[in-house]
């Protein structure tokens, strides 16, 4: 675990890069995170974000399965908005721990 | 004893970059081995074929995926010391079969034909044997939508091409 400065703000992550507290996140902190991955952050984008934060906040488990039920995305679009390894990149720009599931 | 300089010995990484996951048995719990590890490999971003072949065929005939049983007789790795005539028993494999699917439901693991389809939807590809096919009289139309095609192995060795390519063989 180590401080780093993501978007002038100096916010803990683990080793992998994941926010180890999701309450320092913020959306100029999610856009520096998606920019390295090269991803630009569209609305359908922060919808799913926003899911995910509020998934996560709630205690539920996230896994793939229940992202294409949501309403919010399919699968499809999910791979689409987030290209390879879509639940670890979103979870990652979301600034929550990286969803541990095999599903 | 000769010093080497830690910094400048770098260790090469070799991520696996695709797998194949080769699925030849028809138990419920070798097609979901197989399926998990498809579907986990999409998740972190590797490129995931299947080739069902044999008793996979089962998993990927249409109406058949979510009718997948486990063994109950001449299993030693189900419930150890279950004797034969009980493991026997008619409707005995059927509610066993029952039981790990409520299980995997618990845990969120999808009944096999969604699964499959998350796999495709996921980017996934799902080709069917050929030799198998033919054994078992299937055709193209007896197979689930998701398949992409009907190969032979010399075909399906080509899925697996290219640098960090694994095949699995369950």
């Amino acid at each position: 675990m180590s401080e780093v400065l993501i978007a002038g703000k100096s916010v803990s992550v683990n080793e992998e890069g994941y926010l180890t507290d999701p309450s320092q996140w913020n959306r100029e902190i999610a856009e520096q995170i998606a920019a390295e991955v090269n991803i630009t952050l569209t609305p359908k984008h922060w919808e799913v974000l926003e899911y995910l934060r509020e998934k996560q906040q709630a205690g539920e488990m996230l896994n793939i399965r229940k992202i294409g039920k949501s309403g919010i995305v399919d699968i499809k679009e999910f791979y689409q908005l987030f290209p390879g390894g879509p639940l670890k990149s979103a979870s990652k720009i979301a600034g929550i721990p990286k969803p541990a599931s095999c599903i | 004893m000769v010093k080497t300089d830690a910094a400048a010995q770098k260790v090469e990484k070799h991520p696996v970059k695709k797998v194949l996951v080769i699925c030849a048995r028809g138990t419920l719990e070798d097609v979901y081995a197989s399926l998990i590890m498809a579907n986990g490999a999409l998740m972190e971003g590797m490129e995931a074929k299947m080739f069902f072949t044999f008793f996979g065929l089962e998993a990927i005939r249409k109406g058949n995926s979510d009718n997948l049983h486990t063994a109950t007789v001449g299993n030693p790795a189900f419930m150890r010391n279950l004797p034969t005539m009980v493991g026997g028993l008619p409707g005995f494999e059927a509610l066993a079969s029952s039981m790990m699917k409520k299980e995997m439901e618990k845990l969120d693991i999808p009944p096999v034909s969604e699964f499959l389809e998350i796999i495709d939807a996921s980017g996934g590809e799902i080709y069917a044997c050929k030799l198998a096919a033919d054994m078992f009289h299937l055709k193209r139309e007896d197979l689930i939508d998701e398949v992409k095609d009907i190969i032979t192995v010399g075909e399906m060795y080509a899925l697996a091409e290219g640098e960090g390519a694994q095949i699995i063989f369950v």
